[in-house]
């Protein structure tokens, strides 16, 4: 239980959140290890969030934006996956597998697709074992609390 | 403005590890409005910094940030006078003048480089910058239809384009524009083509980089007593 990596899904409002919820209702199991934080737009991700994420011991890190051209504010999800990629760069820089990172594209009506790119990430994470920056269970589960009080701060439009 | 990067993660982890308290300094001036300095960026190497020590077993290493508007000014570095006798050393997300002037200001605290300072530039398109001006101190930009061919050449020829220039492309670098043909061109389009007609004088490499720094001075702005400290080689 304490070594089983612990993932991090930035998901977007408009579609990954609803698709989990979605993946909910249509009773698709998928695996446990997973946190799902809302905001309003994946365009609201930064580099930064993206390394405080790491930072805070957790194994591996989601984002999951909308369809490209679908986005509701047009072009959010392309300058995520713009700050996604910067962000593997510099985990590759200071020695950190770059692929426990990665963007993914679903609409809200793919449930199927939610739970697919979470086994997906949970395999690869537990494949490459737990994060070097690992901390125990209870701390990382305590900052995810945090990053998911700012997440649903950002969401009601509060400032950062 | 002035245009840099930042420095390899690791090469500045490198030059941090053996002290126990580190600023990182940003600055709010050039180095953020070209994306290398500013506020976000010193908060994206602060945690890949973090990352980075507790990587090599030096977690315990303090890591704190903070952004000034201007590294290049005493008045604004007096902000961080208080904070810095808290840690054992500053590294600095400002051009080399900012690195510079935080080690006068602070002459017991190492300051070490964050950044590479590059050119003086212009941002050409988003998220690219391209050099403009060399600080060659004697601008002969009106001479040249407003493009600097010691910038902008590749061999910095003053006197017309070499033999490379092939279809405007300088043979040194493909991506490169031929500063003269440039050069050319808009003076053709100036209708100033006759200016090349007269013999141009060479260049003043006095006011150059070589004896020691520059400074410029305006004796009208000077406080009474300050200018006595007048160099050798003093501009203007």
């Amino acid at each position: 239980m304490e070594d089983e990596p612990i993932i991090v899904a930035f998901c977007c409002h408009y579609c990954a959140y609803a698709a989990a919820d979605l993946a909910g209702t249509l009773r698709i199991a998928y695996p446990a290890n997973v946190r799902v934080l809302r905001l309003p737009c994946t365009g609201k991700i930064e580099v930064d969030y993206l390394l405080a994420a790491f930072e805070r011991g957790v194994d591996g890190v989601i984002v999951a934006g909308c369809l490209e051209g679908g986005c509701h504010f047009q072009e959010g999800n392309l300058r995520a996956r713009r700050r996604v990629e910067r962000a593997q760069q510099i985990l590759g820089e200071i020695g950190i597998e770059p692929e426990r990172l990665e963007m993914f594209n679903l609409s809200s009506a793919e449930g199927a697709r939610f739970a697919e790119i979470v086994t997906l990430m949970s395999k690869r994470i537990a494949k490459l074992g737990p994060s070097p920056l690992r901390l125990c269970r209870e701390h990382v589960e305590r900052s995810i609390r945090d990053m998911n009080d700012e997440a649903q701060r950002a969401v009601a439009g509060e400032k950062r | 403005m002035i245009v840099a990067d930042r420095k390899k993660v690791p090469e500045i982890r490198d030059m941090v590890k053996k002290h126990d308290r580190v600023l990182l300094v940003g600055c709010g001036t050039c180095v953020t409005v070209c994306l290398a300095g500013g506020e976000r960026e010193t908060g994206i190497l602060g945690s890949a910094l973090r990352m980075a020590l507790k990587l090599i077993g030096r977690g315990e290493v303090v890591v704190d940030e903070c952004t000034i508007e201007r590294q290049c000014e005493d008045a604004f570095i007096d902000i961080l006078a208080s904070r810095v006798a808290e840690y054992d050393a500053i590294c600095s997300l400002g051009c080399g003048a900012g690195v510079q002037a935080l080690a006068e200001r602070f002459p017991n605290t190492p300051v070490y480089p964050g950044l590479n300072t590059q050119f003086i530039g212009i941002l050409e398109s988003q998220g690219v910058w391209t050099e403009k001006c060399a600080g060659c101190g004697a601008c002969r930009l009106g001479e040249f239809a407003g493009i600097c061919p010691l910038t902008r050449c590749a061999k910095r020829l003053l006197n017309g384009p070499c033999g490379g220039s092939r279809e405007g492309i300088c043979e040194v670098r493909e991506d490169l524009d031929c500063a003269w043909q440039l050069i050319y061109d808009r003076a053709k389009a100036l209708g100033i083509l006759d200016s090349f007609e007269t013999e141009a004088p060479t260049q003043d490499w006095s006011t150059s980089l070589d004896g020691g720094p520059r400074k410029v001075i305006r004796e009208d702005q000077c406080i009474a007593g300050v200018c006595s400290k007048t160099p050798a080689k003093s501009l203007g």
